[in-house]
């Protein structure tokens, strides 16, 4: 067998074993984890007023292939996450054939037994996000444009999030995020093996502080729309 | 006092299984649970009744045979306990328990409460042999083991492989035993000649007997009767990615 279809065949069987398939959860997870971070931090630079958000978005998009490649990388990300979660979830269905008829839980967290409906959840957001605010299709009037034609991201905003169910959804959608980070930010270091009496105490303190500053940092923006603060 | 049972009857593993509903009207609370399911049986016995079928031995905690599920937790209420040495003081008078046996598709009902666990025999065979030298036995102390070392090891070769954990996890998964399994090995000296084939080989045993996965709930850590920790869960994980990457033939 020559060397590539041995490596092949080696990452056929990681894939096929449910730890490998867990490894595959946590590195996309931690790779989202970052991206959401620092989705956060752009946006926040709404506070800073138009000028500075648009010029944000405006370096974005004239990034130009980089940033399909990006956005690809991305999308690939999410599909291995979906499709590893899908396919552990089928498998975990199948292990449990037979339910237990009184079911108790001793210390299991409520956001960690519920993953796999807040995941499909978010999946469904971040679709309606990207026809929101990315193409427009579901923002009244479209896409606004600065005079230099870029996208006015900070009008766009303003606009999107003054219709109070928009901004309900997405309220909504980032206590959801906030759950499966909850559990998801921690998991990810013991799937890969990181686990150590020393450390995961203060790693389940950094999961729970990168959700609530998430959680808050993005909720604020549309709460400060709708209150008049950003406008 | 009074218990009132609900205890899952399955004649074999062809057979539907159903709740069937039990009164001991004179527990003492000084029996075990088990001693308490052998009152039981007795009067079945004398009623020309099936008496109910569960899996036992030592009775001291330490062989692994016996385990059921009490009211949704594998072994009962009582933390870091077996069923055969889980007392009916833990319980009042008047309390209603159902009893049913661990569900998993790896694990099917043979009859009642009992099921087959021959799963995780595969599993350990598996993992396969280690490389020790046989014959005169060896001197003493002429492998050194760090004392930290030592005990890691001993705290997960604690592991009775009762099968509570793949009770406990809602996905059946196998991981906290073959994570503890793997782990005391791992952890000694004598375990690093065959350490990563023998990680690939036990989980993929694990892989094919169909039990579940991991999603980190930890509810196989809170009912385990021996507070195995899934930092071993993380090790057969850290064993299982370096062996895939590093392994040079095959």
């Amino acid at each position: 067998m020559s060397a590539a279809a041995a490596t092949w065949e080696r990452t056929i069987r990681f894939w096929e074993a449910s730890v490998g398939k867990k490894v595959v959860m946590a590195v996309t997870g931690a790779i989202l984890f970052l991206f959401v971070i620092g989705h956060m931090l752009g946006n926040l630079q709404i506070y800073l007023g138009p000028e500075q958000l648009n010029a944000y978005g405006a370096k974005l998009h004239d990034l130009g292939p980089l940033l399909w490649a990006i956005r690809g990388f991305l999308l690939l990300t999410v599909a291995l996450h979906i499709t590893a979660a899908a396919q552990l979830w089928w498998m975990n269905r199948a292990a449990r054939p037979t339910g237990y008829i009184r079911q108790s839980w001793v210390q299991a967290s409520f956001a960690s037994r519920t993953m796999i409906v807040s995941g499909p959840l978010l999946a469904g957001f971040i679709i309606y996000h990207l026809l929101h605010f990315t193409t427009g299709d579901f923002l009244s009037g479209g896409l606004a444009y600065t005079a230099d034609g870029h996208i006015d991201v900070y009008a766009n905003v303003v606009n999107g999030f003054s219709y109070w169910p928009a901004s309900v959804v997405y309220i909504l959608s980032m206590i959801v995020l906030g759950y499966h980070l909850s559990h998801g930010v921690w998991s990810m270091f013991q799937s890969v093996g990181l686990n150590h009496p020393r450390y995961m105490p203060w790693i389940r303190r950094f999961a729970t502080a990168a959700t609530v500053i998430i959680v808050a940092g993005n909720i604020s923006i549309p709460v400060a729309v709708l209150a008049g603060i950003v406008r | 006092m009074r218990i009132i049972l609900h205890i899952w009857r399955q004649k074999d593993a062809n057979s539907p299984g159903k709740m069937v509903r039990y009164e001991v009207p004179d527990v003492n609370e000084h029996m075990s649970f088990l001693e308490m399911l052998d009152v039981l049986n007795e009067r079945l016995i004398e009623q020309g009744e099936d008496p109910v079928t569960f899996d036992h031995d030592c009775r001291e905690g330490i062989c692994g045979a016996c385990g059921f599920v009490i009211n949704g937790i594998p072994h009962g209420p009582q933390p870091s306990t077996t069923v055969c040495q889980l007392h009916m003081r833990h319980f009042k008078d008047g309390d209603e328990l159902y009893l049913e046996p661990w569900r998993a598709k790896a694990f099917p009902v043979i009859k009642d409460l009992m099921v087959d666990r021959s799963a995780f025999d595969r599993i350990i065979s598996a993992g396969g042999f280690i490389s020790v030298p046989t014959g005169s036995a060896p001197d003493g102390n002429a492998i050194p083991v760090p004392k930290e070392k030592a005990d890691l090891a001993m705290d997960a070769a604690q592991c009775i492989g009762c099968g509570a954990c793949v009770a406990a996890c809602p996905n059946a998964s196998a991981m906290l035993f073959t994570g503890a399994k793997i782990s005391h090995l791992a952890l000694l000296p004598q375990g690093q000649p065959e350490r990563r084939d023998r990680a690939l080989k036990m989980v993929a045993q694990m892989n094919a007997e169909a039990f579940g996965a991991c999603t980190n709930i930890a509810e196989c850590e809170a009912v385990c009767p021996k507070d195995i920790k899934i930092e071993n869960i993380a090790r057969m994980f850290r064993d299982f990615i370096s062996a895939s990457v590093l392994k040079r033939a095959g």
